[in-house]
């Protein structure tokens, strides 16, 4: 049993960390995600559940918060928005090097540089193509309402101490600012020092003398033991890639054409689905939920069953269709259509961009 | 008298000194006469002494105490340049019963990391905080570094460094007292400025580093901040007679040893 709200997608993420049991929160403001550590301090969890919550002095000293108490077996979580989240990539690639669990949420704002801060999906490359330095990947979720925002953290978590690396809930500041409707979960405890020794071995929470040596670290001088220690990294994104794809088909079942869409996007392009099938085209969508993994199989399978070409919607100049056009690999033709600097595309342009790119009137 | 065998001699109740049990057995990487691996064994003395070998974890920095970690046998995380006093503060917040510590040298925590530095210390955060200061950067082989003496040679400032051109233009700028600034920090509890060239100095800088890890283990808020003024015989090219000679001509007025704060008092000097 849940509670309904009506909640910003930033507040919502905010209340369901402190809900699934998140040990602390180290954040620095930024527009448009500031509601996040607004909220969090304003609900003051260290009273609730005992929940910490920091105000960092910048986002470099946020994430590398998060690394450590990440390394110490807690459930911590940061989120900031794009110039932030560059600043963020240094400790995200020590986070992955080292194999630390943890949530970070990018609302993000148009760019290059300072942008605007009006809702983008320009982070793309940066989240899921890495964006630190080395081969590493985060896994990357991509909420499309107010309720993946809260629903995402929990997971988020699930999946981040499953396999030890970080989870990116990858928003926009439509997501982020909007309010909807929202069911938040039951309180759930937070773990106890027990329960975490337990589960996580691995969790520097002091040990005896003369007990295994344990260090959390991203370095190995040794070329021998890195480049092992790369190829296991690799066979754990394998894993991920073979487990966790996630995406939503609406009117795919008998598309000829089909746009491909997440976030805000994927909302405005649902729309341009339903202007498409009553004009008697047989247009669908594929919101992928995960960009990384990217639901390459589905749009293989599409295109196995018939479907002629795809148009990736983005709020950016064109990012997620080089992994569309991947998965295509020449099969079927596949464009790009995308407002940037803080516009958002109407339902009615984005179908006119898919009659005229694709299906060519 | 009878001979005296090496066996007789090694007995438990002969025993005048042994190798801290808080030291793994892998031999230091460091270069001979270098003050680290001093500085490393008055640490692992201390917190057996203390007996929180079970609950301490360490933060360890980039620059050549990387791998710190190999040589304490307790819990470690190695942070990014700089960001030890930030790595610290997130252990210390979700495990405020852990006794937490970050050992940074000069370019760690006085150039990259001052911003990290300067936070922790003015949240007050209850963790000790070693700093060890040579002047260099040591590991990517003898660059300039914030606390660089003037006149000094280093790899990036080859004819001494100069704060300023003659006619005042700004170039390699000043020593920075960054503890001393640390001092002034209503956050800070215990600031001290300490070194390991002689027996009397370890002595009086193992009661120092004592009191700070003491005082996080009270729960006493306020950051514990020992400064270790060291020397790099490599860098400085020298030997490490001569370095630990130099240091005390050179760094030490500069540098001047002493406790500078204590339980949030500024100490007159």
């Amino acid at each position: 049993m849940g509670e309904l709200k009506l909640m910003k997608g930033n507040e919502a993420l905010a209340e369901a960390a402190i809900r699934c049991g998140a040990d602390a929160y180290f954040g620095y403001p930024i527009t448009p995600q500031s509601e996040v550590i607004e909220y969090l301090s304003e609900q003051n969890p260290y009273e609730r559940t005992g929940m910490v919550v920091l105000q960092a002095e910048s986002e470099v000293a946020a994430i590398n918060m998060v690394y450590a108490a990440g390394a110490a077996g807690k459930r911590v979580m940061t989120s900031s928005s794009s110039p932030g989240v560059c600043l963020k990539q240094e400790g995200l690639a020590y986070i992955a090097g080292a194999e630390v669990p943890c949530v970070f949420a990018d609302v993000v704002r148009g760019g290059p540089g300072l942008g605007t801060i009006q809702p983008s999906q320009a982070d793309y490359f940066q989240n899921t193509k890495g964006g630190g330095n080395g081969d590493y990947h985060n896994i990357v979720l991509a909420p499309a309402s107010v309720q993946e925002m809260a629903d995402f953290v929990p997971l988020g978590f699930d999946m981040a101490f499953k396999y030890r690396m970080c989870v990116c809930i990858l928003s926009d500041g439509a997501i982020g600012q909007m309010m909807e409707k929202v069911i938040m979960p039951e309180q759930k405890a937070r773990m106890t020092e027990e329960e975490i020794k337990a589960k996580y071995p691995w969790a520097l929470t002091g040990r005896k003398r003369g007990t295994e040596h344990r260090v959390i670290t991203s370095l190995d001088l040794d070329s021998a033991r890195m480049e092992e220690h790369n190829r296991h990294l690799q066979r754990k994104y394998a894993e991920v890639t073979a487990n966790e794809v996630r995406y939503e088909m609406i009117n795919c079942d008998d598309a000829e054409y089909v746009f491909v869409a997440y976030g805000s996007s994927a909302r405005i392009a649902q729309k341009s689905v339903q202007l498409g099938r009553a004009a008697g085209l047989k247009v669908g969508l594929l919101r992928p939920i995960t960009l990384w993994p990217y639901p390459t199989k589905a749009i293989e399978s599409l295109i196995d069953k018939g479907v002629k070409g795809f148009l990736s919607v983005e709020l950016s100049c064109g990012q997620m269709i080089e992994d569309v056009r991947l998965a295509c690999n020449g099969r079927v033709k596949s464009e790009h259509f995308g407002r940037v600097g803080g516009i958002i595309h109407t339902p009615e342009e984005v179908l006119e961009a898919m009659k005229k790119q694709i299906i060519g009137e | 008298m009878a001979d005296i065998t090496l066996q007789d001699i090694i007995q438990p109740e002969n025993l005048v000194y042994e190798k801290s049990k808080l030291l793994t057995e892998k031999p230091f990487h460091y270069c001979p006469g270098c003050g680290h691996g001093t500085v490393h064994r008055i640490i692992a003395e201390v917190l057996e002494e203390l007996g929180v070998d079970d609950r301490t974890i360490g933060v360890s920095p980039v620059g050549c105490a990387v791998m710190a970690y190999d040589y304490f046998d307790v819990d470690f995380v190695e942070s990014a340049h700089g960001r030890a006093p930030a790595c610290a503060t997130g252990i210390k917040r979700v495990w405020p019963d852990k006794v937490v510590f970050s050992y940074q040298g000069d370019g760690d925590l006085a150039a990259i990391g001052t911003a990290e530095t300067i936070h922790a210390c003015n949240r007050g955060e209850n963790i000790t905080m070693i700093f060890v200061n040579n002047g260099i950067y040591g590991m990517t082989g003898g660059q300039m570094a914030p606390t660089t003496l003037v006149g000094m040679k280093t790899a990036t400032s080859p004819y001494g460094r100069m704060p300023q051109w003659p006619d005042g233009t700004p170039n390699n700028g000043f020593p920075l007292q960054i503890t001393s600034l640390l001092a002034q920090l209503p956050g800070t509890r215990y600031v001290t400025r300490q070194a390991v060239y002689n027996a009397a100095t370890v002595r009086k800088c193992k009661a120092a580093l004592k009191k700070a890890f003491q005082n996080q283990i009270e729960n006493k808020n306020g950051v514990n901040f020992v400064e270790i003024v060291s020397n790099c015989n490599s860098n400085w090219k020298m030997s490490a007679v001569d370095a630990n000679k130099w240091l005390q001509d050179n760094m030490l007025p500069v540098y001047p040893l002493g406790d500078i704060k204590d339980n949030f008092e500024l100490i007159k000097k």
